[in-house]
């Protein structure tokens, strides 16, 4: 490989690695500062991914024996073009909603019973949205998928270094994200997330409506795992149910955010960055390091090693100290 | 607060005026639909019923007596299934223990013995991840939803171990093709699923008899009520929790080499799908009760099955779902559990 083989590589590397930052935000809103543990990130990734495509991407054609009935066709819709391509960002709202009413619906239910009871009903979306994708045909075309999936600003730099842009972008998007999540958990509200996650009863009795900020969190994380689906669904262009399987789509990014450490915004970004290297490396490598398999079987390993021998990760969370304590 | 109540393993069964109306409904419910319903789909429910009891009933046990969800329960169900497939295929032919087609069967002799070798099998493995992984974390205090995170982790080591170890290709037992027994109302079944269903009622008795019987069964029950307190009447809660690792994961295990017997082909996915069937087997009993986890793992079983006359089949685990949020929705702790 040349060197600028070798960069575009490097480019398109990154604006998985940063896509994947972004869901490893939203797993931290859940799991690192409220301590609520979602299993079906795939459900949302899904839910994202898909809701903006279908609401960007052209009608059907028959004549490509495309198979769904709906195709939003935002991206040729000339009011929502503006010049810079507005649709896509109505592509990222529709797709943080329509995530953020699934998970209204789904913690309303659940986030007043037992904390293992979310994992559960997470894993039930997740496997439910993969199955309502692959046999309802009308949705978004089945297992043949979407692949006429329109790119975000298309056009305004050659195709080969289109990737160069499309890596601004989510760096744009994802720094937007960190930002809106660091001001939120430094709040006082993400104090009481916190002081959830550390002892549900004590926030209870403090006069904390648990279930409220639980709620909140819940709703907060899924929208970032939404907008981190449509980024995906733009990025490669083509969607299909098996390209949510739980590994690559809810698994390794539980491995980025511990890794990473959890509780801890730098971290969830680094981790994703590391896990991404790792996971994108070892395939390089000779023998049976480069085994899809046994890297599945590595990024376990990984998640039960961080919670063994270093539960805060690699920054672990960071000391907050309420102005209250210093004076 | 329900939450903060500890969940109870329950043995005994009162009948209180809520549980009552909810028989009553139910029973008008089951009568009211059982002409439009294919009898065949409710024979195969109750076979589906038995398999996701095995599994249910260690889960329930589990949680009870450790109070942390078993992600992981699945894939011991796969490593169960895949350590039968090993024994089957690699082990006993070079021994030349071989055969399909015992009697009616799919399957020969071979799977007798290695249906139990496999359980003591993912027993042990079982118990030494508990000493390696979660007894550290226990005694470290961590709260119970990182222990199930902890879980987390082995499952997807364990699915990745049997990916590398048997690829992830669709594989199955060494069988022989069957006709299947053909009952009045067009009822079909195939022998290999009487013989799960044997399988079934033995280890279900049997556990019942460990529970209620044996001085392990009184301190597991006893443990799972109150930890604390079983701990200074002088209960070894490690023995406890060891034999509650033994009984819940050779069951699973069970519970795996009988689903690949019944759905005749082994995957490395096929326990981490069986995950949404058991935990609402498991939810609709209330956590922590066996005999719940019984009676769920039936209803989510028959349901599942009979939902297929109307909708896709691979709907299946959806339905399982549906019915775990509708319980959940109407009675949190389940239908066993204790109202409030």
């Amino acid at each position: 490989m040349d060197a600028i083989g070798i960069v575009n590589y490097l480019v398109g590397f990154a604006i998985m690695a940063a896509i994947y930052a972004v869901f490893a935000l939203g797993l931290n809103v859940h799991w690192g500062f409220t301590g609520l543990f979602n299993i079906g990130i795939a459900g949302f990734f899904a839910l994202g991914a898909y809701t903006s495509a279908l609401m960007t991407t052209k009608p059907p054609d028959p004549a490509l024996f495309e198979d769904f009935v709906f195709g939003g066709n935002w991206s040729e819709t000339h009011f929502l073009d503006l010049g810079i391509d507005l649709w896509f960002f109505l592509g990222l709202a529709a797709a943080a909603a329509v995530c953020g009413i699934i998970a209204l619906i789904i913690g309303y239910v659940t986030l007043r019973l037992r904390d293992d009871y979310l994992a559960i009903a997470t894993l039930g979306i997740a496997e439910t949205v993969r199955l309502f994708f692959l046999n309802e045909k009308w949705a978004a075309n089945g297992s043949k998928g979407l692949y006429r999936i329109p790119a975000f600003l298309e056009g305004w730099v050659s195709p080969e270094h289109y990737d160069y842009l499309y890596l601004v972008v989510v760096l744009v998007v994802l720094s937007a994200l960190f930002l809106a999540v660091e001001r939120a958990v430094k709040s006082p509200w993400g104090r009481v997330l916190r002081a959830i996650r550390e002892d549900e009863v004590a926030a209870e009795a403090s006069g904390k409506n648990v279930f409220r900020f639980k709620l909140q969190a819940f709703i907060f994380g899924a929208v970032i795992m939404g907008v981190g689906g449509a980024l995906f669904a733009h990025n490669i262009r083509f969607l299909s149910p098996l390209t949510f399987d739980p590994l690559l789509a809810t698994f390794v990014i539980w491995a980025m955010l511990m890794v990473g450490g959890s509780g801890n915004n730098r971290g969830a970004i680094l981790g994703a960055f590391v896990v991404w290297g790792i996971w994108t490396g070892t395939q390089f490598l000779p023998g049976i390091f480069s085994d899809p398999n046994f890297r599945f079987f590595m990024i376990g390993v990984l998640i039960v090693a961080v919670i063994l021998l270093r539960p805060g990760g690699i920054l672990g969370e960071e000391r907050r100290i309420t102005r209250a304590a210093d004076s | 607060m329900p939450t903060l109540k500890n969940t109870v393993a329950r043995l005994s069964f009162k009948w209180t005026p809520g549980r009552i109306t909810l028989a009553i409904v139910a029973a008008v419910l089951v009568a009211g639909l059982l002409p439009f319903v294919k009898m065949s789909l409710i024979v195969n429910g109750v076979f589906l019923g038995a398999i996701i009891a095995l599994g249910a009933i260690g889960l329930t046990l589990i949680y009870g007596v450790l109070n942390f969800a078993n992600i992981a329960h699945g894939d011991y169900m796969t490593m169960g299934a895949y350590v039968a497939l090993f024994l089957l295929t690699g082990a006993f032919p070079a021994f030349g223990i071989e055969g399909e087609g015992l009697g009616p069967l799919t399957f020969g002799y071979p799977l007798l013995i290695a249906l139990p070798l496999a359980a003591a099998v993912v027993a042990a493995g079982a118990v030494l991840l508990d000493v390696a992984i979660y007894r550290r974390l226990r005694q470290r205090g961590v709260n119970a939803v990182v222990i199930a995170m902890a879980s987390l982790g082995v499952a997807i080591a364990l699915r990745g171990l049997v990916q590398v170890i048997w690829s992830g290709e669709t594989q199955h037992y060494p069988r022989e093709f069957r006709q299947v027994f053909r009952l009045p109302l067009d009822v079909r079944i195939p022998p290999d699923s009487v013989f799960i269903a044997v399988v079934a009622v033995v280890l279900v008795v049997g556990v019942y008899l460990v529970l209620t019987r044996t001085k392990m069964g009184k301190a597991m029950r006893a443990t799972a009520d109150n930890p604390n307190l079983a701990l200074v009447s002088g209960i070894d809660t490690q023995r406890v929790i060891r034999w509650n690792w033994i009984i819940g994961a050779g069951l699973a295990a069970t519970a795996g080499v009988l689903l690949a017997v019944f759905q005749a082909q082994l995957l490395p996915i096929m326990g981490w799908r069986f995950l949404i069937p058991l935990f609402a087997a498991v939810i609709l009993g209330g956590i922590g009760n066996p005999y719940g986890a019984l009676v769920g793992a039936f209803v989510i079983g028959v349901t599942s099955e009979v939902s297929t006359q109307w909708i896709n089949p691979s709907y299946k685990p959806a339905v399982a779902f549906a019915i775990m949020i509708v319980v959940l929705l109407m009675r949190p702790r389940g239908i066993f559990g204790d109202s409030g």
